[in-house]
């Protein structure tokens, strides 16, 4: 139904299309409101919300099964992942978790996910299949960001008291390796060629570039930004493109998102978004980027090859996390 | 070895007597959970013990005589602070297994200041280099100079008293706890940003009460707000407990309040808490309460869920089975210092710990927004001020507005400028 609409025959419409990169493809944008207990979906030709559909308590972490047939979100206060059919919203399962699940990440096979446990100082290994805890890993205080491999075999988690990003072994569940950045590591990103993983520290400011090979860190990456005090630049959400040419940092409070020259690790701009920006998500052909901005109750639209801020959407309160479906 | 500390750590006219206790917490203790003895049996890097930098923290306790709060409500818990440097101890211990670092805690409890300070010295003596301090400003005084000279560092997480952070101040103490100064700026600056200028100030009469209004003065000439006027309370101490009451003060407050010059927030300086809570709803005109009592200025609320606080807030009350109180962070916030010092330094030398805090490379998260580090000037934690009811948080200053050359942060209590301690060296 989308399709045909955005494949109109009037020539006005073609026109106008043509000079809208949005409305290229028409995607399904998922957002977690944290504090509604809702998720927000987005059609991104449209750029609004077309529906909100009421989910289980403090949704954060969210993201698709491989197929997207399902849509997976940590529903941190009831201590378990939520499964919906990702077309008709319609609720399918709980899935075991662990306590207060934040964020997560889907083995590149589909299964399992790995859950960060906040409280409990654990990473859960999840068979999403069978809903059965396939592993308990014990990693440092407040385990956050996730990151795994392109090929599966490593994964990576960053736990925040700790100030650490564990490197584990997915065929034995065993940490191989932890390597130090600065405080408060939030996420953790692989390069799409796997020679490279981001984590972003929010107190500490900075972004540590890892090769995951020798776990040395390759750079660190700080941001300045005039007239915004540098306590306030707290970076988060982590995207590179697949090309791995460009990299966006979500700052936090300071209420921007970095553009970063991949290869030189080189800011190359600061986009100004909502406020308390955390986590992006790209569209599947890359050419937009949503991004949650949880004080101001909205995401921001930013076009990636133009690298500018195309609109802001009115969503639910405190937006945490955005995956962007295919269809 | 739970129940004898909490019956040795009972506070009031019981404790009155010397007496000192002290208690061991292993690392095996200390990590309850069961997942943690588990990551040590199973991590491969993990070291055998006898491998591991072994950092001993002392807690020193000085059980001074209260009186009973005027809430039950407030009655504090036998283990105030004590909990706060357990979850710190499990905190760093999670961490230092991935560093082959190991940290334990021994608090070190007495009525009497002399033997306490004694006490702590044989332990500093035998090379002890932290001491996390729950004491009063002289106690505070008497330990920092009783280990003048030794590599070792006290951490002052009970005394806002600042004649510490002042002409007092030490070379070998840091201080977790904010300052009367800051939590005074705290207030001021959200009453200013409220426009509520005009201050009615009531005060009691003790040192303490004087030191808190003479505070107040001081944010509110720093931030343009006014004091309209003084009023001293004289209150008798007597039994808290004796029936009726509540009569004679529905007539006492707004006979206290009355006649006043126009006004837009009434401030209250009662260190002790000996009145305070009396005044909210009771004023002559209806005006707020705000300063010890009513809106507080306060480090920790155990209702903050901001900057990812609630997960921590969780881990308390698993491990302590009650809320956070701010003693308990403030005792949190020196030993992750120390813990954090550790990590970057990846090393267990007190010397090169104390060296680590004291530099501005040093920065530790706490739950609060942002990093927190240490004042070069005073040794004071720079750090972000809630104020808040007892149910709530209702803002965090430094305020929108108020700014800084350097940090806002530094909008709040002493700033370099004017500070008076020269006897400390970063």
């Amino acid at each position: 139904m989308r399709i045909s609409r955005t494949c109109g025959s009037s020539a006005l419409l073609l026109a106008a299309w043509l000079l809208l990169p949005a409305a290229a493809s028409a995607y399904t944008v998922y957002v977690t409101n944290e504090k509604d207990n809702t998720v927000s979906i987005i059609d991104s030709a449209k750029l609004e919300v077309v529906k909100t559909v009421k989910v289980g308590q403090r949704p954060r972490g969210v993201t698709l099964s491989k197929d997207h047939k399902w849509l997976l979100i940590c529903t941190s206060d009831d201590n378990n992942v939520q499964v919906y059919d990702a077309q008709t919203m319609e609720f399918v399962k709980t899935l075991r978790s662990g306590q207060d699940p934040e964020l997560f990440i889907l083995h590149p096979s589909g299964n399992p996910l790995y859950i960060a446990n906040e409280d409990d100082n654990l990473v859960t290994v999840v068979d999403i299949e069978k809903d059965t805890v396939v592993a308990e890993i014990p990693v440092g205080v407040e385990p956050e960001g996730l990151g795994i491999s392109p090929d599966g075999k490593l994964l990576v988690a960053t736990s925040e008291t700790t100030s650490m990003a564990h490197f584990i072994d997915t065929a034995s569940n065993k940490i191989i390796d932890n390597v130090l950045v600065d405080s408060r590591p939030r996420v953790a990103e692989f390069t799409a060629d796997g020679t490279q993983v981001w984590v972003s520290s929010e107190i500490g400011g900075t972004v540590s570039v890892i090769d995951p090979a020798t776990r040395k860190v390759l750079a660190k990456i700080s941001f300045k930004i005039p007239g915004v005090s540098a306590d306030a630049i707290q970076p988060i959400g982590v995207r590179i493109t697949k090309d791995g040419k460009r990299a966006f940092v979500a700052l936090g409070p300071a209420n921007r998102i970095a553009v970063i020259d991949a290869a030189t690790f080189k800011v190359e701009k600061y986009l100004l978004v909502g406020q308390r920006v955390w986590q992006l998500g790209f569209t599947p052909d890359e050419k937009l980027l949503f991004t949650t901005n949880g004080s101001s109750n909205d995401v921001s639209v930013i076009d990636v090859e133009k690298l500018r801020v195309m609109r802001s959407i009115k969503v639910g309160r405190y937006p945490w996390g955005v995956v962007v479906a295919p269809f | 070895m739970g129940s004898s500390i909490e019956e040795d750590a009972r506070r009031g006219p019981a404790c009155g007597r010397a007496r000192l206790s002290s208690l061991v917490l292993s690392l095996l203790a200390a990590a309850a959970a069961a997942q943690l003895i588990l990551a040590a049996a199973e991590a491969a890097q993990t070291p055998a013990p006898s491998q591991a930098q072994r950092i001993p923290i002392v807690l020193a306790r000085e059980l001074r005589s209260v009186p009973p709060p005027l809430s039950l409500l407030d009655t504090p818990p036998n283990d105030d602070g004590v909990a706060g440097a357990r979850l710190a101890v499990n905190d760093n211990n999670t961490t230092g297994r991935f560093l082959q670092q190991e940290f334990s805690l021994e608090v070190v409890q007495s009525a009497d200041a002399a033997e306490l300070v004694a006490e702590i010295k044989k332990r500093v003596e035998a090379g002890v280099g932290f001491v996390v301090a729950d004491v009063s400003p002289q106690a505070l005084l008497a330990l920092a100079d009783a280990i003048k000279g030794r590599d070792a560092l006290i951490f002052n997480a009970a005394s806002s008293d600042d004649r510490l952070r002042e002409a007092d101040c030490r070379p070998n103490v840091v201080h977790t706890t904010p300052s009367r100064a800051m939590l005074a700026d705290a207030l001021g600056q959200y009453l200013v940003w409220k426009r509520w200028r005009r201050w009615l100030m009531v005060r009691g009469t003790e040192p303490e009460d004087d030191a808190f209004a003479e505070a107040l003065r001081r944010a509110a000439t720093r931030f343009g707000a006014k004091i309209v006027e003084e009023r001293p309370f004289k209150y008798e101490v007597g039994s808290r407990r004796a029936d009726g009451g509540h009569e004679q003060i529905q007539q006492q407050i707004p006979a206290l309040t009355q006649n006043a010059p126009a006004y837009d927030v009434l401030t209250v300086a009662d260190a002790a808490g000996l009145f305070g809570d009396y005044l909210p709803y009771r004023t002559f005109d209806p005006r707020p309460v705000a300063g010890t009592q009513g809106l507080v200025p306060m480090s920790w609320h155990p209702a903050l869920e901001e900057w990812g606080a609630t997960q921590f807030q969780n881990r308390f009350r698993r491990l302590a089975e009650r809320p956070m109180r701010p003693l308990d962070y403030d005792v949190w916030v020196a030993i992750r210092s120390i813990g954090e010092a550790a990590t970057r330094t990846k090393s267990a030398a007190a010397a090169t710990l104390i060296a680590h805090l004291k530099s501005s490379e040093f920065e530790v998260a706490a739950f609060k927004g942002r990093k927190l580090t240490y004042r070069a000037w005073d040794g004071q934690l720079r750090q972000p001020i809630l104020v808040a009811t007892a149910k709530l948080p209702v803002t965090v200053s430094p305020q929108p507005g108020f700014l800084h050359q350097f940090t806002e942060l530094d909008t709040l209590g002493i700033d370099k400028p004017e500070s008076n301690c020269r006897a400390y060296s970063p």
